[in-house]
């Protein structure tokens, strides 16, 4: 029986088969928290009182989401951390390492692993053919501490992207109008399969910013089959060898497919304060939308390809008056190369200030908060009210390049006026 | 387990619910359980009595994993999260943590109602209106980790998972 993508994947790690819909313990290859959810996480390991990590090589512990930490509290809980990771000799990753799911996806998330992570956006594993989803901190816990879970095998949706995207136009304008399509629930439990060949043409960090937002239309997971993009990704972190072939099989019962034209697609925007609540930028709405504040970074558009896009923007060009622009890379090596290959130039001569390397101002505790009735462009991945750290300001998500040309104009902006 | 209930509407985001500014209180849960629900109604925090139920619409708890968000309803006192539908996540953390989460009809509950859960009979009762609500059975790994007491004890108990 031709399998999905997730019934291959949790087949893969489980005793016999499963389908949709079935419950089954899970072999975890790699679990792994940050420092949001990681005292709690790492209580919750105490409390079992079993192995502090069944096999610490397969389980690390990140300091990005306060990085450096903004509150003696936070600060506190870090030590915690790395006291915990020091015992358990689960491999750390301290402040300035960058984003967990980005870091793994340069350094271990490989094609067939299965993954769970205390950060929703774990989901985004699936770029690179691993099952790897969210959980909270008591599961991941467990999977640390016993290298197993429970699940329940999800049911798929497919959504087939087909033609050549237009310029200005990227996989976060995709997976924005996917959103918008569906909702902010129209995948829960469900896994994302992205087929096509439009998902083809993506390099990893396009497929990144596809499935970390899985998980903003409900799905536990998003995935993508491996392929020469995925190789040629692995290649570029020294890692070749972890490539296996990970397809998608034609038959495969799927609950819903959507099909969507890449060749129709314009930049998107997500209005306050929903995901689901897109418009197209040609729309009205858009229109003399006044922006305070631009911030390029995220788990979902926090690598290379991300900052390269909104460089290309804004290149030669300065900010509007009255608009600040912040740039978190996602990685020390991204942070590196963005340094090397000058693009840290061209964002500061843009009067653009660049954070460390983590998770930024977007889950809204520090380097970038917001302030009462401002309004921000972000390339990040939620909009709710409060999300950047003040419950009297509004976020509106875009790709990257719609966030500098949005810089630029001091406005909501078209950057395909800019491609 | 009885109590009233505190109406709250769709798409009731884990921000609402735990916000990011407060990430700070994560390490101390009875003081971020002050600023529980506080984006998403200010009154709830300060006047949810023990017992009470909080009442959303669909998708209730989308966002982030933090477990601190169903911890911290529980710790505000509360015996149970109804809605239309819940988010994967939370929906697993309030399971996890021992706090029940039922999937019913809530328009058919107004604010105050007085409400009552049985859990093993599979249904919310609306004794304000007289009506039964119920929700759609959990697998049994789940009702057996919530009579636990959540996922800790659960596997304490039995030494892994009894699926």
């Amino acid at each position: 029986m031709p399998q999905t993508l997730a019934e291959k994947l949790i087949s893969m790690h489980a005793r016999s088969d499963v389908r949709a819909g079935e419950l089954t313990v899970v072999k975890v290859d790699f679990a792994y928290m940050q420092d949001w959810t990681g005292p709690l996480t790492v209580d919750k390991i105490y409390e079992l009182g079993g192995p502090l990590a069944k096999d610490p090589s397969h389980a690390a512990v990140f300091i990005d989401h306060a990085s450096p930490s903004s509150f003696k509290e936070v600060s506190t809980g870090h030590i915690k951390l790395r006291d915990y990771a020091g015992k358990s000799g689960c491999r750390l990753f301290d402040i300035g390492e960058g984003v967990s799911h980005l870091v793994l996806g340069e350094k271990v998330t490989s094609p067939g692993m299965l993954m769970v992570g205390a950060d929703s956006h774990t989901c985004q594993g699936g770029a690179l053919g691993a099952f790897s989803t969210g959980m909270g901190s008591t599961d991941v816990a467990v999977a640390i501490s016993s290298g197993e879970t429970w699940m329940m095998c999800p049911e798929a949706t497919r959504v087939e992207v087909t033609g050549k995207l237009p310029d200005g136009v990227y996989a976060k304008d995709v997976i924005l109008y996917l959103i918008g399509l569906i909702g902010a629930d129209g995948a829960t439990y469900q896994s994302l399969e992205f087929i096509g060949d439009t998902i083809d043409g993506l390099s990893i960090p396009g497929r990144v910013t596809l499935t970390s937002m899985a998980v903003e239309a409900g799905a536990k997971c998003g995935l993508c089959q491996s392929d020469a993009h995925t190789m040629d990704w692995l290649k570029e972190n020294n890692r070749e060898a972890d490539y296996r072939d990970i397809k998608h099989e034609p038959g495969a019962k799927y609950v819903r497919v959507v099909n969507i034209d890449a060749t129709k697609l314009v930049p998107m925007v997500s209005f306050p304060h929903t995901v689901d609540n897109t418009r197209p930028i040609t729309h009205p709405d858009c229109k003399d939308v006044p922006i305070q504040q631009a911030y390029l970074g995220s788990t979902t558009n926090g690598y290379y390809e991300d900052m390269e896009a909104a460089a290309r923007v804004l290149k030669g060009r300065h900010v509007a008056p009255g608009t600040r622009l912040v740039i978190t890379p996602g990685t020390k090596k991204v942070y590196r190369r963005m340094m090397e290959t000058g693009l840290f130039g061209i964002f500061l001569d843009a009067g653009g200030v660049i954070n460390s390397p983590g998770c930024g101002a977007c889950p809204g505790s520090h380097a970038g908060i917001l302030g009462d009735g401002e309004n921000c462009v972000a390339s990040i991945n939620r909009n709710f009210k409060g999300r950047m750290g003040n419950p009297n300001s509004f976020v509106y998500l875009a790709s990257p390049a719609l966030v500098a040309a949005s810089a630029v104009e001091g406005k909501l902006a078209d950057p395909r006026r800019y491609a | 387990m009885s109590g009233r209930a505190w109406k709250f509407g769709d798409d009731i985001s884990t921000d609402l619910i735990a916000a990011g500014r407060y990430a700070y209180l994560r390490t101390n849960l009875p003081e971020l359980t002050k600023h529980v629900l506080e984006d998403a109604r200010d009154d709830f925090r300060t006047g949810v009595k023990p017992g009470d139920f909080v009442v959303g619409g669909r998708n209730f708890g989308l966002g982030s994993s933090r477990e601190h968000a169903p911890t911290i309803i529980k710790m505000a006192g509360t015996s149970c999260v109804a809605a239309k539908s819940f988010a994967r996540i939370f929906f697993r953390n309030c399971i996890n943590i021992g706090l029940p989460a039922v999937r019913v009809d809530t328009d058919k509950i107004d604010e105050g109602d007085l409400l009552e859960l049985d859990l093993n009979g599979g249904v919310l009762k609306n004794l304000t209106k007289g009506i039964d609500l119920k929700f759609p059975p959990m697998p049994k790994v789940m009702t057996d980790i919530l009579e636990a007491g959540g996922l800790v004890p659960y596997l304490k108990k039995n030494k892994g998972f009894i699926l």
